[in-house]
């Protein structure tokens, strides 16, 4: 697949007034698919919004080269600004305007030709036609966050960030919008979102970027995450120090631990149905006594905060 | 460029600017009629004729310079201040528009609010006063172009501001006190030599004596100076919004 966005060793560094700078990127490296749906995940303060909104020209990299859709965000800024929808993470609207305007000023912005039939086309699907009259005032929170969504699709954008979407979205409007986050992938839409949420980041995403202190540190396909992730370890504690792993068992790739006294055994806990009971069977009939029993789950929030902690030393 | 852009933020700004069309339109005919009862009926009969025109027509042109630069002025910084103000400013940085396509935008609106008004405080004003124009195009060159710079200003107000008070601090400490003194109300050459000489300094005398020269055919300074007055003023402007958006000062970090 064709990479979309290309974010080469970008620095961000803010003046932070009397707090003296701060250097919220420190050298990103990230290459995004065309149609696919990354999560960017990562901690309050990692960089998300600051790196999100250096790609889209709110904020200018310090250094660094980012290119969307092959053009260059400063110097081809209105190539690559066409084809990005943005959606912020704090819902910023002019209260006494009404959701139609408002959407149909996003398209115009972006210099295409009105088309109220098209904007009346994306409200629906957010349900939000029937509020196509009211000021934005009169909406929920909810509501709002949707009017930003809808503003961000008015112009068709190729590439869609959403910055921190869910936050202060309630489980049933969610579960609409991740919907339309999906059909749109399913129209070759790309999507970036950001997140906090590892939930949200394993049932979204085609791809996960871990970012931490201003640095991406992994970028792996979510299924291999998972399968990672679904690793468990089973560890039997043994009556009798053993010398060696018997034969008999030697198909099940056992390990022997703590000068012989325990046995560790690892499956996949997704796939994993009559292993267990079939081990633990074989080393009765093979005479082996056993004390204690315990799993083990490595999870995506345990290989998150591994590599957060890596980096923290 | 990008003219679609252009006519989206400009019709998104006059939209508001209708909301309130009433009172728009009804402010600036009570305030000129206003005007008219105090100085023109109570005051202006005991006033004599000023370089052989009657004070009442003779405040017209000022009165409608002073509203129009003060209408201009936060008609503009208000309308680029507010998206500062409540975030929405994110979309129009991540727009495919440059400076000048915002500029033109949002100055251009705010420049037809107050030649809106303008127009309205003279027609009220004609029907207090017998009003000739000697050189409409020149008047109306003059207010056009009034309208534009110190909307213009406002723009940069809008943008330097960090709070509303700083919002209101250029209009109320600079922009009133320059019109009032620039001979909106009575002639540079009725005032003693030093406060002549010191008026000479204030950029909007040129205007206003321009814009009156337009009506009455009389003038406190050149009519050309005037012209250069305004045009280096609007100039001076662009270059100033030009530099913001180049280093994005105030705007993007
Ligand atoms: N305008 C700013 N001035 C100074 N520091 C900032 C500014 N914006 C963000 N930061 C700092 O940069 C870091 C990253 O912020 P941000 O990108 O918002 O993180 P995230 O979106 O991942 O929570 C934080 O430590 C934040 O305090
Ligand atoms: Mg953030």
């Amino acid at each position: 697949m064709n990479t979309i966005v290309d974010i080469q060793n970008l620095r961000k560094i803010y003046d932070g007034g009397p707090l003296g700078t701060f250097e919220a990127l420190k050298g990103a490296d990230l290459q995004i698919k065309e149609g696919e749906i990354l999560a960017l995940l990562g901690p309050n303060g990692a960089g998300k919004t600051t790196l999100i909104s250096t790609v889209c020209g709110i904020t200018r990299a310090t250094s660094g080269k980012i290119t969307v859709g092959g053009h260059d965000v400063v110097s081809e800024f209105r190539a690559a600004r066409r084809m990005i929808g943005l959606v912020p993470q704090e819902i910023t609207l002019e209260p006494f305007e009404k959701v139609m305007r408002t959407v149909r000023f996003s398209r115009g912005l972006f210099g295409l030709p009105k088309n109220d039939a098209f904007v009346e086309d994306v409200l629906r699907k957010l349900s939000l036609y029937d509020k196509k009259d009211n000021k934005i005032m009169e909406l929920s929170g909810g509501m709002k966050r949707r009017v930003l969504i809808a503003k961000a699709l008015a112009h068709e954008p190729r590439v869609l960030f959403l910055d921190e979407p869910s936050a202060g979205v309630d489980v049933e409007l969610r579960k609409g919008m991740w919907d339309v986050v999906r059909s749109l992938r399913d129209q070759g839409v790309t999507i970036i979102l950001t997140t906090h949420y590892i939930e949200e980041a394993e049932q979204m995403a085609d791809r996960v970027a871990v970012i931490s202190k201003g640095q991406i540190l992994l970028v792996e396909d979510k299924d291999a995450l998972m399968a990672r992730m679904s690793q468990k370890e089973l560890t039997i504690e043994l009556a009798e120090p053993l010398n060696a792993i018997p034969d008999a068992l030697c198909a099940y790739g056992l390990e022997l631990g703590r000068d012989g006294t325990t046995l560790r055994y690892s499956y996949d806990g997704k796939a994993e149905r009559k292993g267990i009971r079939r081990l633990l069977n074989e080393l009765d009939s093979a005479g082996i006594a056993m004390r204690d029993l315990k799993t083990q789950q490595t999870n995506l929030e345990e290989i998150f905060v591994g590599l957060v902690k890596d980096d923290n030393p | 460029m990008n003219w679609q852009a252009v006519k989206a933020i400009y019709y998104f700004e006059m939209a508001r600017f209708f909301r309130t069309l009433l009172q728009s339109f009804l402010s600036p005919v009570l305030s000129t009629s206003l005007y008219f009862v105090v100085f023109g009926a109570a005051i202006g009969s005991r006033m004599q004729e000023v370089d052989g025109v009657p004070y009442g027509a003779f405040i017209v042109p000022g009165l409608i310079m002073l509203s129009v630069m003060t209408q201009a002025t936060s008609n503009a910084s208000f309308g680029i201040y507010f998206p500062k103000f409540i975030g929405t400013i994110y979309e129009l940085l991540s727009a495919p528009v440059n400076f000048l396509e915002i500029v033109i935008g949002y100055v251009g609106a705010a420049a037809t609010k107050a030649l809106f008004i303008g127009v309205v405080i003279l027609i009220t004003a004609a029907l207090f006063v017998d009003l000739t124009i000697q050189a409409p195009l020149a008047m109306l060159a003059f207010l056009v172009l009034t309208c534009l710079s110190f909307a213009l200003m406002g723009f940069i107000i809008g943008i330097w501001a960090g709070n509303f008070e700083q919002l209101q601090l250029v209009p109320l400490l600079v922009v009133t006190p320059l019109v009032f003194l620039g001979g909106s109300f009575y002639s540079i050459s009725m005032l003693p030599p030093v406060w002549q000489a010191i008026s000479y300094f204030n950029p909007v005398v040129y205007l206003i004596s321009g814009f009156r020269w337009a009506f009455f055919g009389i003038a406190d300074v050149p009519i050309g100076l005037g012209l250069l007055a305004i045009t280096t003023f609007t100039a001076a402007c662009i270059g100033a919004i030009w530099w913001i958006f180049r280093t994005g000062w105030r705007i993007r970090q």
